[in-house]
């Protein structure tokens, strides 16, 4: 028998326990059930609620099973007349000073406290004096309180500690005086911080946008998966009579354990913004007017049947489903055309034909926390994804060496090994690919980049740092991405990698930046990733040339487009440009010629691929508003009245399954071969001004969401943008 | 001797002064008919018909939107949309019960932790168009204010019993 192994005795059956876990992992792992308050899988022990106390044999006092660890031959007894009258007596105290006001309280129905007050709570309060009254924080947009309701479980206080590691809430006093609050008047802004509003117990933090619009037990639970960032987080919406009232976590232990970000949490308010499109539009003489769908679907096909082959371009963003690639990339195939591009983020597309074809973080989403050293270059990632943000800081807060280099200088919660700043993300990046190479040669297609080069201490300390530990990996993120000289980029960190003996992947922009590469939504690659006989345009191109047709899938083109300046300005001159888009701006009123209303993530159907390579089919969830309409469907029918052959699909299912099975077996892949020398980048290694996208803006969905843009973090990135 | 005897009952009419005897004792017996609508049977305090919401007496809204009566009732009559309202408490926006789906069993009185919802005695109501049978929240609490004193005086008598 391992010395690792202790057997012991849970309510007279034997079970076999690791030395050194708690009794209430144990109770659980058998099924054995403790009511538990202040016990988190994900957090600390804190103990302090006295819930989970159970008679063990041979100890005078009952003991709380979150805190105390198993040893050899214990007996545990959870619902023996000991056990359980400890539990009641601690329910009462935990009564005494709850307020009673479960019918207005929106944790109603789903409470903790309320669910483990049927059992172990009297049904008649001995209690005679006053109750605690405390007064409410306001800590902000995203979270209510109440915290008269609060029974200082300090889960939320732990959560700032050790998952967010900022600490903003707080407990002041003790014993019945005791406070949870923000010591001095502040919103709680991290980027997950919401997430306390799940872990509270009670219903002392509770989701402000929805506060009072629902009750737990009316709503509809429907699995979809977050369209804001690469990670896919996973998610629930609880949805009333059609309308969706709020996003809750579904745990995937290998994505988004069981957090979500704000933005995914919030994001659901911008599906009933005053924005939204309500039926198609289309322009005439200067001036819009509403059409039926029948019309509107015929003039978009016309206009594109019509169009000279060349002259017709596709723009979709990286929130395309797969589905929606699939089809898009078939209708262009149709059309005989390859301007069709989801990059709408990149300046840089010189060194396209080495693009991996199934792009990805390098390693799984979960495995990131194994790494020993990881450079994170060129990316402001807990904007871009701040669940990978997330598994970063587990990473550093397990002893791992994170380095940043980024031309500007971001906040990161945990003890950065280095920040290389203060330059051109190039500069930045050839510095260390100089220290990794530590005089031996550079691989060729740097050597110019990194000519006159000389490595500074900082540099040697990255590059040492990722030689040196068993499993490495280097990151670009975003940023990187929409770089001016992202081959350059690109070339420097893989040659990091080589030379360092790390791994090397990316964080990619939007939530299906890999499914629309698969679809073949690009120029120069047609689906499953062989290259196009000749390459089509890039975003930047077909927005410079003058074009028949312009269909824009889902684009803000004042927002999203960065690979081109002055996108708005520039489709407005072309010929005829159609916009499927949900929400109506002024920017696409000066763009585009006719309106067609679509679906958000909400009302459609579709799959999206992750960084990570995991495909992740969701079902639309909710009523659609207006006459939108799933951009699947519209396409579809789009792709009928072009006459493309095929089409004739009932569910996004069956293009899904087509495309699945005409790609067949496909695995992801960063291997980066440089195709020749990369001459030194002259002027565009200064970062441009709208490179950072800030943490709520980078969607249509975020930039529309009431509660997001109220919050700090946007308030100050608006002030910074309007200068 | 028997076939005697029926022989003469049947030319005596004997069944019919039978029948009839009754018709005559009934004759002299007081009346129990009630002369509707003129006259009206007496009502329980726990009579169940036409819904209210109710009032506190400084006319603040008793409901909370707790949507417990919603939850509960067994007919899926009631309708409830709730928001924060201005001066922040939790209020309903929209409360619908719909006369034609109510089964009047009373669970969403016996919901209610407010009282704010109640059945009063109320039974002599009509519909003339289509949609008059959903009572809005307007509507109920026109009916609570005007038979506040009927539906006070109903919950008194019968709180001895609670």
């Amino acid at each position: 028998m391992s010395d690792d192994i202790v057997n012991i005795e849970v309510d007279g059956e034997a079970v076999e326990a690791r030395r050194g876990q708690m009794l209430i992992e144990v109770t659980d792992a058998v099924g054995a059930y403790v009511p538990r308050f202040c016990y988190h899988d994900k957090l600390s022990v804190a103990a302090n609620c006295r819930m989970c106390l159970v008679e063990v044999e041979k100890v005078p006092k009952p003991m709380p099973a979150c805190a105390t660890p198993v040893g050899e031959g214990m007996k545990v007894f959870t619902k023996s007349p000991k056990a359980i009258a400890a539990q009641k007596a601690t329910m009462e105290f935990l009564l005494i000073n709850h307020p009673l006001d479960c019918p207005i309280c929106d944790q109603g129905g789903e409470c903790e406290l309320q669910d483990l007050a049927i059992g172990y709570g009297r049904d008649v309060s001995r209690y005679n004096d006053g109750k605690r009254v405390v007064k409410d924080k306001d800590i902000g947009p995203l979270v209510s309180t109440d915290m008269t309701r609060c029974i200082h479980c300090t889960r939320c206080v732990r959560f700032g500690e050790e998952i967010t590691g900022k600490p903003q809430l707080g407990t002041t006093d003790r014993g019945e005086n005791m406070k949870i609050g923000t010591y001095v008047e502040q919103s709680v802004d991290h980027e997950l911080s919401a997430n306390i509003i799940d872990l509270c117990p009670v219903g002392a933090l509770n989701n402000k946008p929805y506060r009072y619009s629902a009750r737990a037990w009316e709503m509809a639970q429907h699995a979809t998966v977050s369209p804001h960032d690469c990670v896919g987080s996973n998610l629930y919406a609880h949805v009333l009579r059609g309308t969706v009232k709020r996003i809750v976590p579904r745990a995937n232990e290998s994505i988004n354990e069981s957090w979500i970000a704000d933005r995914d949490r919030y994001s659901y308010e911008a599906i009933y913004s005053g924005d939204r499109l309500m039926r198609p539009r289309v322009k005439e003489n200067g001036a819009w007017r509403d059409v039926d769908w029948e019309g509107a679907l015929a003039q978009a096909a016309d206009v594109l049947k019509s169009a000279d082959q060349d002259k017709v371009a596709l723009i979709a963003t990286p929130a395309v489903t797969v589905e929606e690639g699939h089809l898009l990339s078939q209708i262009a195939d149709h059309l005989g055309t390859a301007n069709i591009d989801h990059r709408v983020g990149r300046r840089d597309v010189s060194d396209q034909d080495n693009d991996p074809m199934y792009p990805s973080l390098g390693c799984s989403i979960a495995e990131i926390e194994q790494h020993d050293a990881i450079l994170v270059a060129g990316s402001n990632v807990r904007a871009e994804a701040p669940i990978i943000a997330h598994r970063l800081r587990k990473a550093a807060v397990a002893g791992a060496a994170i380095s940043f280099a980024n031309s500007s200088v971001y906040e990161y919660l945990f003890d950065v090994a280095n920040y290389l700043s203060g330059a051109g993300l190039v500069e930045l990046l050839a510095g260390v690919a100089v220290a990794a190479a530590d005089g031996n040669s550079l691989p060729d297609s740097v050597t110019e980049l990194c000519d006159g080069v000389t490595a500074s201490g900082a540099h040697k300390d990255v590059a040492r740092s990722l030689a040196e530990a068993d499993r490495a990996i280097v990151l670009l993120g975003n940023i990187a991405g929409r770089h001016a000289s992202y081959t350059a980029v690109r070339a420097l960190a893989a040659a990091i990698a080589e030379l360092t003996g790390a791994s090397f992947g990316g964080l990619s922009e939007g939530p299906n930046s890999a499914g629309a590469c698969l679809a073949g939504v690009l120029p120069h690659r047609a689906q499953g990733g062989e290259n196009r006989v000749t390459a089509g345009l890039d975003v930047a191109s077909m927005l410079a040339q003058a074009m028949d047709a312009v269909v824009l899938v889902n684009v803000e083109p004042d927002a999203d487009i960065h690979a081109a300046t002055d996108a708005v300005a520039r489709l407005a001159e072309q010929a005829f440009v159609v916009a499927l888009t949900p929400f109506v701006s002024d920017a696409l009123l000066e763009a585009a010629d006719l309106l067609l209303p679509t679906g958000t993530f909400a009302e459609t159907s579709g799959t999206y691929v992750n960084v990570e390579g995991t495909w992740q089919s969701f079902s639309g969830v909710a009523s659609a508003v207006g006459e939108a309409r799933p951009t699947w469907k519209v396409l579809r029918v789009l792709g009928n009245l072009v006459d493309a052959p095929g089409f004739d699909y009932v569910t996004s299912v069956d293009v899904r399954d087509e495309f699945v099975a005409r790609l067949g077996e496909i695995s992801t892949s960063n291997a980066y071969e440089a195709s020749g020398r990369i001459a030194k980048v002259n002027g565009a290694d200064a970062p441009a001004n709208d490179i950072d996208i800030p943490l709520y803006s980078v969607d249509a969905l975020v930039r529309r969401a009431t509660a997001l843009q109220l919050t700090d973090e946007a308030q100050r990135a608006r002030a910074v943008s309007d200068g | 001797m028997n076939r005697a005897i029926t022989y003469v009952k049947t030319f005596a009419l004997w069944e019919l002064l039978r029948g009839l005897s009754v018709t005559l004792r009934n004759f002299f017996r007081p009346s129990v008919t009630l002369e509707y609508p003129e006259e009206k049977t007496p009502q329980s305090p726990r009579f169940r018909g036409l819904h209210a919401l109710r009032r506190y007496p400084n006319g603040e809204e008793r409901c909370i939107a707790c949507k417990l009566c919603e939850a509960v009732c067994p007919a899926l009559a009631i309708t409830i949309e709730s928001d924060v309202s201005d001066d922040g408490t939790r209020r309903t926006t929209r409360y619908d019960i719909d006369l034609f789906k109510c089964i009047y069993c009373g669970f969403c009185e016996e919901a209610c932790p407010v009282d704010a919802i109640v059945e009063t005695r109320l039974h002599e109501y009509h519909m003339e168009l289509p949609g008059e049978n959903i009572m809005t929240k307007d509507k109920l609490l026109a009916i609570g204010d005007k038979y506040d004193a009927m539906i006070s005086a109903d919950k008194a008598a019968d709180a001895k019993y609670r």
